[in-house]
């Protein structure tokens, strides 16, 4: 079963097409990788699937449900991470914590003992009352991870969730990613670092809105005869149109 | 010093590109001269009387008549009895009801027993209070016309001039208060809000690692707002003198140096909010309510500072604007010189000296 | 769901120390300072006299003067070029020329003159100025008559008296007139423009992102921001009748209750405003200025501080679409006049009127910008 669907998702914004008749797959568990230039729409047909804009054309099923109509639905069976954080600096851990679940309607009662689970397999159970701006910003970027998933959604959307951190910090997200995945949780996130891409199941690349490739890294690395999917972007994104925004 | 150049024009492009900021420069001062100079009036007009006149005599037709007759009151009730005063008053609010005593008239010539009652609604006290002093300098007037009807000896004339401002506009008053606000305003607030914008949103690290000095960026993002400032001054004088009919009886030189001053202090000032508030929202609050609060209050601007309790004049004396009004009054209004105003230029230099030297040294520390 | 996300909202407006002193502090220093400094009232005139004469008459007319309690003899100048500089410096208001042979031409020729020179600058405080002195005048020429004509006044000299009598405010109190109508102005910046600044700040953050993917309904989400604010203006108001009362020594006429009905009606209608900014002001500092602008427009043309009724007919009519105008009306008949709900209706309609436009085209323009 397919946790996500789409097929000929188009966004168009008066006569500019952001998003160019995609059409896709994405299996329960797999790690999803949306990889893409600024500007060529990764983020656009992220909104889409989130149910955060609505699409112009196309259809798409998000854990079985329709991005045009039930979007409200689609909503509570996601996670989402973004790229400018989705946790707010002047609030604890803690308190942050409590804020999600509550929202995402997990009981009460059961929200300390969950946080309290949560912050120790992160290992920082004694940060659980510090303000969230004085975390380092690899913690923040797990902690945001973490809360994210708290709730046992289906599928969780990671909009550029490393951006800013060396890279064994990102490496330590990535493993977070991996325990979610083996969990059952779908993981979709895009990204332009494309050694990261080598860290997914699948890939799509985007150009000028459209899906220029889509396929296993070895794959890709393979079809297009490079040593990494830095080449295979290369190669592609030399077709481009479309100027970075 | 191209450099520095650069950095002006960087300024320049952020304030022109926003709708917002150019309305708040440009149009502000337009709304504020307006609403002052035409809008806020504590002058009364067409005030509503209610009358209870017991004699309704010649004489007493006569008050009634005088009073209608003027701009400031419209005599429309006509009440019967005293048990409708109170009536009246909750349901009609007039401004004023004026009782007639019995036999006015006579008692006027035989016995001096005549009286009058007025009777004011003092929930506004300020416009009561007017209310009652026109009405009685009306009903003075009736008066004089029968001390001249009696030829009544020891009369004393009065010849009243009045200086500066013979047709009594209210507007003369108000205009050098709305130009010591509109510059302090947009000099502080503006600059001291974009200031803490570039703190904010990270901008600022990015100024400060150019090879530009750290107070030539300061003095950079200054620079706009001065000149912001001075074409608001030339504006609010053009619409003052052709809008409003407010003279510039003195030197125009004068004043426009008086003025510069002043900016400078504001300036100053905006730079010293700007280096205590760490994001935008407070420098605005702080330089929004903070500053402009007092010197709507405080600076005379509206109300007049020798009412005030000691303290608060005491403040008062520390607000510039209050100084720069004064100042402002004393050259266009009465066409005074340089030497009336030496107190106020003393006190304004020394206020932008202390400001910038304080502000720039907050800098200096924050900066490094 | 709501349940967490006002503890959200109260806990980051406890955290922001600077959002603490604005609920408190700030109105505080309104209620406290400003009506004593809001004063319009006409006294303390300067009064600087040149005595050409120095006859016993115009040491007895200057002494009148001094002694109504309305002026304060400033200085005696010896000349008329000395005394105007004192009105020029701001010195002195107003300038009284005795001429010489002023006792001399009253006694023989019954009449005589005196030359007023007034500092116009404040009009009004010129022309009342003029008048005092005028009356003040005309009674000592009633007080030189009796002397001479060992009459009684009444027989030579026709008057009449003049009682003056002030209702609703006996004392005539200024703060009466003012404190209510500021705490109109702090629960407009309060449940009006600090949610639209809170929102907007979201907004340039990019936490308000985050929140939409969330389950939670905007509706909600929209209602957890404005409810502290709520809270905090209906604290702001009580702190407001305290102080009244107790600095003030206020006790309104009215009911309480029927003020804090109003104002339930005037908040919402206020916040909805706040919401419209909120979704037009795209950065903190556009909703800044916009606020900006419509606070002065606001408070100038609301009758805060001048009445409605002196305003020109254009004015008076943008005052029809200013919210304050009402709420300022209300909350001065309930607490002088003793008003009542029947008595306010059409204050009502017009408030649920605001309430009913605001939010509607809040909602409206949400739709639009998204």
């Amino acid at each position: 079963m397919s946790v996500v669907q789409t097929e000929q998702l188009t966004k168009k914004f008066g006569h500019f097409t952001a998003v160019d008749h995609i059409s896709f797959e994405v299996g329960k568990g797999e790690i999803f990788g949306f990889l893409g230039a600024n500007g060529a729409g990764k983020t656009t047909a992220m909104r889409m699937l989130c149910g955060l804009s609505k699409p112009t054309s196309g259809k798409g099923i998000v854990s079985g449900y329709d991005i045009h109509k039930d979007t409200e639905k689609i909503k509570r069976n996601i996670g989402y991470m973004s790229q400018k954080f989705s946790l707010y600096e002047d609030l604890t851990v803690r308190e942050n914590i409590r804020l999600y679940a509550g929202i995402y309607g997990i009981k009460e009662k059961e929200i300390a003992p969950g946080t309290d689970l949560l912050l120790e397999e992160l290992g920082f159970l004694k940060e659980k009352n510090t303000l969230v701006k004085s975390l380092p910003l690899g913690w923040k970027q797990k902690l945001s991870f973490s809360v994210a998933i708290f709730h046992n959604p289906g599928i969780v959307f990671l909009d550029e969730p490393t951006g800013g951190v060396d890279p064994s910090t990102r490496r330590q997200f990535w493993e977070l990613i991996y325990k979610a995945a083996d969990q059952g949780i779908t993981v979709f996130v895009t990204t332009h670092y494309m050694d990261e891409a080598e860290y997914c199941n699948r890939v799509s690349i985007m150009v000028d809105g459209r899906i220029e490739a889509l396929d296993s890294p070895a794959n890709l690395r393979k079809n297009y005869e490079c040593d990494s999917m830095d080449g295979v972007f290369h190669q592609l994104a030399r077709k481009a149109k479309r100027q970075a925004d | 010093m191209k450099q520095f150049f650069i950095f002006v024009k960087k300024e320049f492009y952020h304030i022109f590109r926003d709708t917002w900021t150019m309305i708040i420069l440009l149009l502000l001062p337009i709304l504020l001269l307006v609403l002052f100079g035409y809008a806020l009036s504590t002058e009364v007009r067409n005030t509503e009387v209610a009358v209870l006149d017991h004699s309704k005599d010649a004489a007493t037709e006569r008050i009634i008549s005088l009073l209608d007759m003027s701009d400031y009151f419209d005599v429309i009730y006509f009440l019967d009895s005293p048990e409708e005063i109170h009536q009246i008053f909750s349901d009609e609010s007039p401004g004023l009801v004026i009782v007639f005593s019995e036999d006015f008239y006579d008692n006027i010539v035989h016995t001096g027993e005549a009286a009058i009652q007025l009777l004011l609604d003092g929930t506004d006290p300020n416009t009561a209070v007017n209310i009652s002093n026109y009405a009685t300098t009306i009903i003075m007037g009736y008066q004089q016309e029968l001390l001249e009807i009696f030829s009544a000896p020891f009369q004393i004339k009065i010849t009243p001039r009045f200086l500066y401002n013979p047709e009594m506009r209210s507007s003369y008053n108000f205009v050098p208060g709305v130009m010591g606000m509109i510059l302090m305003l947009v000099c502080a607030m503006m600059t001291s809000v974009s200031i803490a914008r570039e703190k904010e949103t990270g901008t600022m690290e990015i100024l400060l690692v150019s090879p530009m000095k750290p107070l030539m960026i300061i003095f950079s993002k200054v620079v706009p707002y001065f000149f912001l400032s001075c074409i608001n001054l030339v504006t609010i004088l053009l619409l003052a003198v052709f809008l409003l009919d407010v003279p510039i009886v003195g030197s125009l030189v004068t004043l426009i140096v008086i003025s510069l001053i002043y900016i400078f202090v504001s300036l100053a000032l905006g730079l010293l909010i700007s280096s205590v508030a760490s994001t935008q929202i407070v420098a605005l609050l702080i330089s929004g309510m903070a500053l402009m609060m007092p010197v709507m209050y405080l600076s005379g601007m509206m109300f007049p500072i020798e009412n005030m309790p000691v303290f608060l004049q005491f403040v008062s004396n520390l607000i510039p604007a209050t100084w720069y009004i004064s100042a402002a009054k004393k050259i266009m209004i009465k066409g005074l010189g340089f030497s009336s105003i030496i107190r106020e230029t003393i006190v304004l230099s020394i206020m932008a000296v202390v400001l910038i030297s304080i502000s720039f040294k907050k800098f200096k520390i924050r900066l490094e | 769901m709501l349940k967490y996300l006002i503890e959200k909202e109260f806990k980051q407006i406890f955290r922001n120390p600077f959002m603490k002193r604005m609920i408190i502090l700030f109105p505080l220093m309104i209620l406290l300072f400003l009506p004593l400094a809001s004063n319009f009232e006409i006294k303390n005139i300067n009064l600087v006299v040149v005595d050409n004469d120095h006859s016993s008459y115009s040491r007895q007319l200057i002494g009148k003067i001094t002694s109504s309690g309305y002026f304060i003899l400033t200085e005696v100048s010896p000349n008329y070029k000395r005394a105007l500089k004192a009105v020029e410096l701001d010195r002195a208001d107003v300038l009284l020329e005795i001429p010489f042979a002023f006792e001399k031409n009253l006694v023989k020729e019954k009449k005589s003159d005196l030359m007023l020179s007034i500092n116009a600058v404040n009009g009004t405080k010129g022309a009342f100025g003029s008048s005092y002195l005028s009356s003040i005048i005309r009674d000592f020429s009633s007080h030189v008559a009796m002397e001479w004509l060992s009459v009684s006044v009444s027989d030579q000299t026709p008057s009449f008296h003049i009682k003056t009598q002030f209702r609703f405010n006996p004392h005539m109190k200024y703060p009466v007139f003012m404190v209510p109508a500021l705490m109109v102005m702090l629960m407009t910046i309060i449940c009006g423009f600090l949610p639209a600044l809170n929102i907007v700040g979201e907004k340039e953050k990019g936490t308000l992102e985050q929140m939409n993917v969330t389950p939670v309904k905007k509706f909600n989400f929209i209602l957890s921001k404005l409810i502290p604010y709520w809270v905090s203006g209906f604290i702001v108001l009580t702190i407001g009748f305290l102080i009244a009362r107790i600095v003030y020594k206020l006790i309104p006429a009215g009911n309480i209750l029927t003020i804090y009905a109003f104002s339930s009606v005037f908040i919402l209608g206020i916040s909805g405003f706040g919401l419209v900014i909120s979704n037009y002001g795209k950065t903190l500092q556009q909703a800044m200025f916009m606020i900006f602008f419509f606070i002065i427009t606001f408070i100038f043309l609301s009758g805060l501080y001048t009445p409605v009724t002196s305003m020109p007919d254009w004015a008076q009519t943008i005052s029809i679409f200013i919210p304050l105008k009402y709420m300022i009306e209300v909350l001065r008949m309930v607490y002088l006049k003793g008003s009542s709900f029947p008595d306010l209706i059409s204050q009502f309609i017009a408030l649920i009127g605001f309430a009913l436009f605001f939010n509607g085209w809040a909602v409206f323009s949400y739709r639009k910008v998204n």
